[in-house]
């Protein structure tokens, strides 16, 4: 910021012909600020992307140089992929996938059907106790996934549901509502709703400018809280891991448990090349949308 | 269709809401408004009831019930009765039942012997990872903030660890930390990182920094952005150095932002499962929820008494920090949307 604020000063006082000198001295300042900035933002860079790099060079290694330590990619092969995708060593990659997907989009989806109302009513209309229940939303978003397990662990024992998809759903609603409905509300208090007063004057009900006006703005909003829901459950493991059978396992519980082809050894780069098929198309995800990403995290801060 | 629809509303919705109508009506109106708006927020409200008010409601009443078993005198299968506080003392006292109906000290392979160093390791984790993930997101987000080619770069690198599963981020560095890993290969040594007690109670909070501090340097950031540009120009004509600047204007006027995503990273911490559950570690790395599950499966009511012990617990935490910091919650994260935005 320092970097900003040198910069505007020293624009707005060019002009004045005796702080060319002071000017000049900023300048070689601002330089060499910049240089470190630069160093700086490259060791953070370098810090959050190399664990990540070296799953993905491992995960194309072969499996007798797991250790090797070059940093380069070396013994490239896609066995381990093979490996990860297989179902010969009791491992099911490829249908912890689907029902990380089914349970995601189940969660995702009933979410936002019933969030967005509350989020609408929430960030456009004044009403008594609204403080309140914004407290009571926050606070549920905030609320450990453990104290609900032995509750829902009996529950579900004694009602049959144990392993089955709406054991795993039914949980995940208890933090992806309130971080759908906190951060929708949070975006929705910007949009331009004078086109909704428009709307109204030239005849719309509520409802018709909430479905026709309102709807198609807020569409990027409820795009960016979906995609945080959906990533939030994506990454779910603590109930999962509980609540979850073999068929219905998420691909947590799925990488978590993995296994390889010998009792005693761990099939490392078989399990990155499973991490690597897991997290890539998040990280794709996350490159695309980083701005809206962004700004929906620290609206809504909650962690995923 | 459409067309329709919105013709026949529009008919009958015209004539109440005739502008003559609006002008004499106005509170009613609001009072109108006021109900509509209760309505839009009952489903949020009656599905929270159910998926965390049930289960924190039924936790509190089994925590206070004995687990339903064989009658040592009778020989007969009962079920439980009121248990009073006992199996909350089994955790904070170390006291297991007795056949007879009293209680006893609990033998140390006994999980109730583990709550206190749960208790430890819990705290130990919350406090070292909370003070480097906002001692490094600080100065993350201060890089972040300045202006230069590749910002966005930065900004995109460090959503790279947010967005891996935990669950993967454990597997990935127990890689990186096993013993023949990458990490004894650079520093030439032979640590069991997943296994022995303080190495793995290390490896744990590198991992967790990793994986966390971009969510707090995202956050530092936002409240790093409301600050205007000319306070720090009028710091800098004042002749205030960089460190005097830091302390004295930016560190007071991000406070609000701070103090929230503090809070945030102190409950998550309290919670924290995944990492340890899945990177190893045994006993030196088992957390309260670690506990609570291998508990689970063993007695239920001690389970639902530990996590009881837990809500409490960060209960009270999250209502201090609001109460006396002067965490706004609900406030700062809507300035911060504001800045974020613009």
């Amino acid at each position: 910021m320092t970097t900003t604020a040198t910069r505007i000063g020293a624009g707005a006082r060019s002009d004045a012909e005796q702080r060319v000198d002071v000017n000049r001295a900023a300048a070689s300042r601002r330089r060499w600020a910049s240089a470190r900035t630069w160093v700086q933002a490259a060791i953070i860079v370098i810090w959050c992307l190399l664990p990540f790099y070296w799953m993905v060079v491992t995960s194309f290694r072969d499996v007798g140089y797991t250790f090797d330590t070059a940093f380069w990619p070396t013994h490239v092969t896609l066995d381990n992929y093979v490996t990860a995708l297989s179902t010969h060593w009791g491992n099911h990659l490829g249908r912890a996938l689907l029902n990380s997907l089914i349970i995601g989009v189940s969660v995702t989806v009933v979410s936002l059907v019933i969030g967005v109302f509350a989020s609408y009513a929430l960030a456009r209309v004044e009403f008594r106790f609204k403080g309140i229940v914004l407290g009571v939303i926050m606070g549920a978003s905030m609320f450990p996934g453990v104290a609900l397990l032995t509750p829902l662990f009996q529950l579900f024992t004694n009602i049959g549901w144990m392993g089955t998809y709406q054991a795993l759903i039914i949980p995940e609603i208890s933090f992806a509502l309130p971080l759908t409905v906190y951060t929708l509300t949070s975006f929705l208090r910007e949009m331009p709703w004078d086109l909704e007063e428009a709307a109204r004057i030239d005849g719309c009900t509520s409802a018709q400018a909430f479905r026709k006006v309102i709807l198609p703005l807020a569409a990027p909003a409820v795009f960016t809280t979906a995609i945080l829901a959906f990533i939030a459950s994506w990454n779910e493991f603590l109930i999962s891991s509980q609540l979850s059978s073999d068929a219905t396992q998420p691909v947590t519980v799925a990488i978590a448990s993995f296994t390889g082809s010998l009792p005693h050894q761990v099939p490392y780069t078989a399990i990155m090349a499973a991490g690597t098929i897991v997290t890539v198309p998040l990280v794709v995800l996350v490159l695309i949308l980083q701005r809206r990403i962004v700004a929906g995290l620290t609206a809504g801060g909650v962690k995923g | 269709m459409s067309a329709t629809v919105s013709g026949a509303t529009r008919g009958s919705s015209a004539s109440p809401r005739g502008p003559r109508q609006e002008r004499g009506g106005l509170q009613r109106a609001q009072r109108v408004r006021s109900r509509n708006a209760l309505l839009l927020i009952l489903p949020t409200l009656v599905l929270l009831a159910v998926v965390i008010g049930y289960p924190i409601v039924s936790a509190i009443i089994t925590s206070f019930q004995k687990d339903a078993g064989l009658d040592p005198a009778t020989g007969f299968f009962v079920q439980g009765g009121f248990a009073g506080f006992s199996n909350f003392t089994h955790w904070l006292l170390q006291r297991c039942p007795t056949g007879d109906g009293g209680t006893t000290a609990c033998p140390s392979g006994n999980l109730g012997a583990q709550f206190w160093s749960a208790t430890f390791t819990t705290f130990f984790f919350t406090v070292t990872t909370v003070v480097l993930e906002t001692v490094i997101g600080f100065w993350m987000a201060i890089i972040m903030n300045r202006a230069f080619a590749g910002r966005s770069l930065v900004r995109t690198a460090i959503l790279v660890p947010w967005a891996i599963p935990t669950a993967v981020t454990a597997k990935l560095w127990y890689f990186i930390f096993s013993v023949a890993g990458i990490v004894n290969a650079i520093f030439a040594t032979k640590i069991l990182w997943t296994s022995d007690d303080w190495p793995s109670r290390i490896a744990i909070i590198i991992i967790d920094v990793w994986k966390t501090t971009p969510f707090m340097a995202l956050l530092i950031l936002a409240g790093l952005q409301l600050i205007p540009g000319e306070i720090y120009e009028a710091a800098r004509v004042d002749g205030a150095s960089t460190w005097k600047t830091f302390w004295t204007v930016t560190l007071p006027l991000v406070r609000p932002a701070l103090l929230v995503a503090v809070l945030f990273r102190i409950l998550d911490a309290l919670r924290m499962y995944d990492l340890p559950a899945i990177f190893g570690g045994g006993n030196a790395t088992a957390t309260w929820s670690v506990l609570v599950v291998e508990q689970m499966r063993q007695g239920p009511n001690a389970a639902s008494a530990l996590s009881t012990i837990v809500f409490v617990f960060i209960f009270v935490i999250a209502f201090v920090f609001v109460r006396f910091l002067g965490a706004n919650v609900v406030q700062t994260t809507q300035a911060q949307q504001k800045g974020e935005l613009k």
